[in-house]
């Protein structure tokens, strides 16, 4: 069966500067994959590539479909979220507004859908009239994964959502990631600094270097690798 | 702590002028006629205004053609009434051709100019519009001032000894009406939401799927029948008439306006407008030195004031953006 999500030899640029030089990787169906690497290596330009907000070649393929040259309102519409860094929080808007958006492609009732993501985020509910920029920093990072999951993407695709926040709240995040890929079956890309609590919930990774792959495999594998763990685990 | 001083001041200040305006009319019954008619104006303003503050909000530009294009539908309406056709059919049409028209405006002379990136290149592409429709106005229409029929009949009604022109409660209560109506387009449809979403965020609004071109096009395309209501109510009043330039004045009344709500904020828009129109008013009436040529010049003065001592004006947030 086709994967979820393959890139083959993917290069993108800003302008003159080549972000990415030919990035191969898949992601399939319910499984987690992470991508690690230093600043500037070229993670958050792999989202971006598939959410075609940045001019690319090669082939990506979503479930087989190749995209070609689709914006990221098309590539949301075929099924995946993308969390980006710095959470994408409408914070003029208020909680429940912010949820709304998440299903706006979709006509009927949200009940269903509220009911789904309030029982990963029960706080969410007493804080709907709230608008999203007084939330706290590790708040927004949830009300965005929140936003997120009403989409009902097939894909979720998270941008460093441990930026900046405290370890406990870091740790609630990969929590709820977890139990989202188990409980739901949704695929998950996730790009990380944090490249142990990356691997602890990813089956498989991908480490990239200016811009390109130099290591990738499972997890356990990965934190078993000696040059891995001494540049990404520090011991 | 100042930050909150000045939120406090705001309240107080609007609730200050109301009560001058209730007292003022309640002790003299010329006081009321003047606020009224003064409200009138205001609601002309603070509809424009709000079209101003619409597309701002969405491009972060003034667009300088809202005037112009405000005319235009004029003209369009009164086309349809000289094929005799019904008032309120003819306004109708003409907010449909306005709505239009604008989104026409934005795919055709905005979006290419934004495509580089600068907002100037977007402001210099809207003074093009504004050329290239009043220019276009005297080819199709001559340039003969012509009179606008009104929707409401030229009567006065007495309330307490107060006498009341129809005409001017009628131009309050529609254009306070397109401003409701826009208010619950905005705040309680998916529509408004998505398009609220693309003026905060684009790229974020994106992501979710939301179609920000269209968006765009659509906000253009609700500002410009704003602005034809505007132009409608205006028009047949004799200090203005249908004449090519007959926005202009508004215009700058209403960018005043804008300003002094905070130009992102269409309550403070509507609040601004008003103000400005029943104090322009009465100050034209009261004080004797005011002269009519004086009150263009008195929009100017307010509006220098609020950027200089308060540039995010009455209702507008210090915006402080995270990045």
């Amino acid at each position: 069966m086709a994967p979820l999500l393959a890139l083959h030899d993917v290069e993108a640029r800003y302008g003159p500067v080549r972000a990415l030089h030919g990035v191969s990787l898949t992601v399939g169906e319910g499984e987690v994959v992470a991508i690690l690497g230093a600043n500037g290596a070229g993670k958050t330009t792999t989202l971006r590539a598939v959410s075609g907000m940045v001019r690319r070649s090669g082939r990506i393929e979503l479930a087989g479909r190749l995209l070609n040259g689709e914006g990221p309102e098309d590539v949301a519409r075929l099924g995946v979220a993308h969390v980006p860094e710095g959470r994408g929080t409408f914070s003029e808007l208020t909680v429940w507004e912010n949820l709304r958006l998440g299903a706006i492609t979709r006509r009927g009732s949200l009940d269903e859908d509220m009911r789904r993501v309030l029982s990963f985020f029960p706080w969410l509910g007493h804080r709907r009239s709230q608008q999203a920029g007084t939330l706290s920093g590790g708040e927004q990072q949830m009300l965005a994964l929140a936003r997120a999951m009403m989409q009902r993407p097939r894909l979720l695709m998270v941008d460093e959502p441990s930026l900046g926040l405290a370890p406990l709240v870091v740790a609630e995040i990969f929590r709820i990631l977890r139990d989202l890929n188990e409980h739901e079956g949704t695929a998950v890309l996730l790009v990380e600094q944090n490249a142990r609590n990356s691997l602890s919930v990813a089956h498989r990774a991908y480490v990239l270097e200016t811009g390109r792959v130099a290591f990738s495999g499972p997890s356990e594998e990965l934190m078993r690798h000696e040059a891995i763990r001494r540049s990404y685990l520090g011991y | 702590m100042r930050m909150r001083a000045t939120a406090a001041i705001v309240p107080l200040l609007l609730a200050g002028c109301g009560v001058f305006l209730l007292v003022g009319s309640l002790e003299s019954a010329l006081f009321a006629q003047l606020t009224v008619s003064g409200l009138a104006n205001g609601g002309i303003y603070a509809s424009l205004a709000v079209a101003l503050v619409l597309i701002y909000r969405a491009t972060q530009v003034i667009n300088f053609a809202q005037g112009a294009l405000a005319t235009f539908a004029t003209y369009v309406a009164w086309q349809f009434i000289a094929w005799n056709m019904t008032y309120w059919l003819a306004f109708s049409l003409t907010l449909g051709c306005a709505f239009v028209g604008g989104i026409v405006v934005e795919r055709v002379a905005i979006r290419p100019a934004g495509r580089r990136g600068s907002v100037l290149s977007i402001v210099i592409a809207s003074i093009g519009v504004l050329i290239l429709v009043e220019g276009s106005i005297p080819l199709i229409w001559g340039t003969d001032v012509r009179f606008f029929p009104s929707a409401f009949p030229a009567r006065t009604i007495h309330v307490g000894g107060v006498a009341f022109q129809l005409q001017d409660l009628g131009t309050i209560g529609v254009s306070i009406a397109a401003v409701v109506l826009l208010w619950i387009l905005f705040r309680f449809t998916k529509l408004g939401l998505a398009m609220r979403a693309a003026a905060f965020r684009p790229e974020a609004a994106r992501l979710v799927g939301v179609r920000v071109g269209w968006m765009l096009s659509i906000g253009w395309g609700l500002a410009s029948a704003l602005g034809a209501v505007a132009g409608m109510m205006a028009a047949p009043s004799p200090s203005v008439l249908l004449q090519p330039s007959m926005m202009d004045g508004i215009l700058i009344y209403a960018f005043a306006a804008a300003v002094l709500g905070g130009l992102e904020s269409p309550a403070g828009a509507v609040v601004g407008g008003l103000a400005i129109g029943a104090l322009l008013n009465l100050l034209g009436s009261y004080v004797g030195w005011v002269t009519p040529q004086l009150l263009l010049p008195a929009a100017f003065l307010l509006m220098l004031t609020v950027l200089l001592v308060k540039p995010s004006g009455l209702f507008g947030r210090t915006s402080v953006r995270r990045v």
